[in-house]
């Protein structure tokens, strides 16, 4: 038996120590949140955070986040409310949404280490997930729209 | 409102009659000039199809429920373009709808979604708004009409003193009576279906025109938005299947012994597409399917490669048939005073959908259920028919989102993997394609040689417009016959170029190859018009002519044409000072109903193209909702940068090169130009908004490098020497 910890919960499920974490996720704990892409870690439509750093999870050996906390994008929020979600939202990113999971949780992770990104920042982190519906300028907008709105929210914190 | 509200119901005449509620007849004695549109619906007369409980179900689309949810039923498959919620704003505007208490889901596979244009329930050709704005709307109506006269009966008055407003009905000469749809759901439900009805004038809309924020976007930032790949049934196992790499290439025998010795891997089979590891999760499944032993027989096409192709096309390109011949071409090219002669190609181009191809099916004795994000309904029933041998109304089809469709998911390859799957185990199956199998084993856009020549005259007139076309047929590979020869996605965006050159000649020359080409986002207007708009430039250039004026002097007849090239060209600053090392260019391409000019503004960084900014307009008719229309540009322009500066699929010993994206590259953000979208105000019909924005982006990009190095780009994607 495996033990995870993923958004905050403990989980046990009995997969091969080898598999990747993106199908640990998927097919062992239903969090189908995150998605497959490439498996080769090039798409970045499976990125999860594994203490809070953007991790390819489909390249990810279970083995090797024992013991991390695991964020995917169901533990982002309960309620759509996380700065980069209602970002997303008022700017109306998503298309077919795939790989959305992907793009907001590289937004996240970038915000929280970096809260002010430059634009050359941004366009590099973000660079990092492909998306094949073109939602790219909408989430250069809807990734800058974040970072005020976490800023705000410190503020008034 | 109110005045148009009574002058509406002035038509009608109702009448009490007994044990059937309401009847509700009309008049059409004159007057149906200055009023909304009054349509015949098809029931008119019969009872509402059954409902559960308290729910109000007009017809096939819609139902309301008694805590004033309205559910809208979309037939068409959400790939990112917005039709749930374009759909579903056509009917709650009509149904006057408190768009608050809507949603919209997926219908199932159903006669009452058949889509007008395509003949049964698909979705592709940009099709879903302009082929069943006249449906839908009417659906709504009906809905709206029935609600209203069940309020005129509960208070006792005629329907004309009632208006709609909100979800909710509202006596005129007295406020306080107001009842909401849900409260008037289930008396609703007891009327009879009125014969005609009255559909709103432009001037009354509620919500076609607005940017309504759209009703899946909640579900897709927090994972909760289920597509086929998200799909989990109880039993269910999950499969991955080995196809054999060379094209038509046949299995010989396998070894199933090391991939049933790992954990998790249930059953090695034979299907029609090579041969399923089916296992208990996804990850078992691949390691199963890496560790098979297979045998195939690639002798047919071992020697198949991109060179031989091309050289097949070459070879047939003046043997093509007629497809337009305006003048004497012959005669026009021989007193020209310039001629100009170019070869043009493109090769072919893979969907890559960020959802990988998968399906889910569920076949018993008496059923099967398929789970899929399919842009086609009626067909994956008719595959499942096909291989369960169970009649239509035993083959369930349940929509889910489509992680990207661009035409690859109107194929039924996945849809039969994961039925054939299911069948032999007798359980749920869902298949699962790696991007190595989704970028292999693809039904590729054509790739297509092409021959033109075009004559000025002295005076720098456009004389002489000759387009020779070879390539295979979509047409052919999906009907299974090349039929005469003909086919009208192979010569889109060629035949119909908006130019008045009195000598214009376009040949199509079919040839077919083991490499199989579907329909591709934009399908023939995706490679034509980025040649015709090409050569175009290159003969403006023979004349000594601005692209813009050059185009605007041959448009007399095609003013919305016209009007989206002067729009782009006024937006981007044409002929205005760029920085060193930068330069415009302008395309345009009608397709789907729609008309779309682009300037691309373009510099080269070390050998790349670099694309600054696009400044796109598009005339769609009437914007049923503007947000989504800039969305749709937005993302064919990336669609169409990708097909422009990076993807080319190749073949080798019978082989596709290509495996994923590391070797068929995507644009990345960073790449990402800026781009304006400009829509022109019309009161036409709506037209598609899904493709007609890729067109017109690599001509665009092309002309620009075209103008700013003086060589033409004659061959995609752009490579500078």
């Amino acid at each position: 038996m495996l033990q995870l910890n993923v958004n905050g919960q403990r989980h046990e499920v009995a997969m091969e120590t080898d598999t990747p974490l993106l199908w640990v996720l998927r097919d062992g704990l239903k969090l189908t949140g995150t998605k497959f892409g490439c498996g080769i870690a090039i798409c970045g439509t499976c990125v999860v955070l594994v203490d809070g750093r953007p991790v390819r999870s489909c390249v990810t050996p279970v083995s090797a986040v024992i013991g991390k906390h695991i964020t995917t994008i169901e533990g982002l929020s309960d309620d759509n409310s996380h700065a980069v979600q209602q970002a997303w939202i008022e700017e109306e990113v998503p298309q077919c949404g795939y790989c959305q999971s992907g793009q907001i949780l590289t937004a996240a992770a970038l915000l929280d280490s970096n809260p002010e990104p430059t634009e050359a920042e941004i366009e590099q982190a973000m660079s990092e997930v492909l998306c094949r519906c073109g939602t790219y300028p909408r989430i250069r907008i809807a990734v800058k729209k974040a970072a005020r709105k976490a800023a705000d929210k410190h503020k008034e914190a | 409102m109110k005045k148009v509200k009574l002058t509406r119901r002035e038509f009608l005449i109702t009448s009490t009659v007994t044990g059937g509620g309401l009847m509700i007849a009309f008049s059409l004695a004159g007057c149906e000039q200055d009023r909304g549109l009054q349509v015949q619906t098809e029931a008119g007369g019969e009872l509402p199809p059954e409902s559960d409980e308290g729910e109000f179900r007009p017809n096939a689309w819609l139902s309301i429920n008694s805590d004033d949810t309205v559910t809208i039923r979309v037939g068409s498959s959400e790939m990112g373009q917005g039709t749930l919620t374009g759909i579903a704003m056509l009917i709650a505007d009509e149904l006057d709808a408190d768009w608050s208490k809507v949603r919209a889901e997926h219908a199932p596979a159903d006669e009452a979604f058949t889509n007008p244009i395509i003949g049964r329930q698909h979705t592709g050709g940009s099709t879903a708004i302009r082929g069943f704005w006249p449906i839908v709307r009417k659906a709504g109506a009906v809905g709206r009409e029935m609600l209203m006269h069940a309020a005129a009966l509960q208070w006792d008055v005629h329907p004309d003193v009632c208006h709609t407003e909100n979800g909710a009905v509202i006596h005129e000469a007295c406020d306080h009576h107001n009842l909401s749809y849900g409260e008037l759901a289930d008396a609703a439900s007891q009327l009879p279906i009125p014969d005609s009805v009255f559909l709103k004038e432009p001037d009354e809309f509620v919500l076609i025109g607005k940017s309504i924020p759209r009703l899946d976007t909640p579900d897709k930032v927090n994972g909760k938005a289920v597509f086929g790949i998200d799909v989990d049934l109880p039993g269910m196992l999950t499969a991955t299947v080995a196809r054999c790499p060379v094209k038509d290439g046949k299995m010989i025998r396998f070894d199933a012994g090391k991939a049933l010795a790992l954990p998790g891997v249930k059953r090695v089979e034979a299907i029609s597409a090579g041969v399923a590891v089916i296992a208990d999760h996804y990850w078992a499944a691949k390691q199963g399917r890496d560790a098979l032993d297979v045998e195939w027989d690639t002798a047919a096409n071992a020697s198949l490669d991109s060179a031989g192709i091309e050289a097949q096309f070459k070879a047939v390109v003046d043997s093509g048939l007629i497809e337009r011949d305006d003048g004497d071409i012959t005669e026009s090219l021989g007193a020209a005073a310039k001629t100009l002669e170019a070869v043009y190609s493109v090769p072919y181009q893979a969907h890559v959908c960020m959802e990988p191809m998968n399906a889910t099916a569920d076949v018993r004795s008496d059923s099967c259920d398929v789970y899929a994000p399919t842009q086609g309904q009626t067909s994956t029933q008719n595959t499942a028919m096909r291989i369960t041998g169970l009649p239509r109304e035993k083959v369930r089809v349940h929509t889910t989102f489509l992680g990207g469709g661009f035409g690859r998911r109107s194929e039924q390859d996945f849809i039969a993997d994961a039925v054939e799957c299911s069948k032999i185990v007798g359980q749920p199956v869902k298949v699962v394609w790696s991007r190595e199998d989704d970028i292999m084993h693809d039904q590729y856009r054509p790739s297509t040689y092409n021959l033109l020549r075009g004559g000025i005259d002295a005076k720098g007139n456009m004389l002489a417009w000759e387009h020779r076309i070879a390539g295979p047929s979509i047409m052919a590979r999906v009907s299974g016959s090349e039929g005469d020869g003909h086919d009208w996605s192979s010569t889109e965006g060629a035949k119909n170029i908006p130019y008045a050159i009195a000598n214009q000649r376009v040949t199509y020359a079919m040839s077919n190859t083991p490499v199989p080409v579907g329909f591709w986002r934009s399908v023939g207007s995706s490679q034509n018009a980025y040649v015709t708009e090409c050569f175009f430039d290159e003969l403006a250039k023979l004349a000594g002519r601005d692209p813009v004026e050059a185009r605007l002097e041959l448009m007399n007849e095609h003013p919305r044409h016209a009007g989206v090239v002067r729009l782009a060209a006024k937006k981007a600053g044409w002929g205005k000072k760029l920085p060193s090392g930068h330069a415009r260019g302008i395309a345009v391409a009608e397709s789907f109903a729609s008309y779309v000019a682009m300037v691309a503004e373009v510099s080269i960084d070390n050998g790349d193209v670099r694309v600054h900014r696009m400044t796109c307009a598009i005339d769609c008719g009437m914007t049923v909702n503007p947000n989504s229309i800039r969305a749709q540009m937005e993302g064919a322009i990336v669609y169409g940068l990708t097909a422009t500066l990076k993807g080319e699929i190749t073949i080798a010993g019978g082989q596709i090169q290509q495996r994923n994206f590391d070797d068929y590259p995507l644009l990345r953000l960073e790449e990402c130009p800026d781009i304006d979208v400009h829509i022109v105000d019309s009161e036409q019909a709506p037209g598609g908004v899904g493709e007609p924005g890729v067109p017109p982006t690599a001509p665009a990009v092309a002309n620009a490098v075209f103008a700013l190095t003086g060589k033409p780009v004659r061959r995609l994607p752009i490579q500078i020497a």
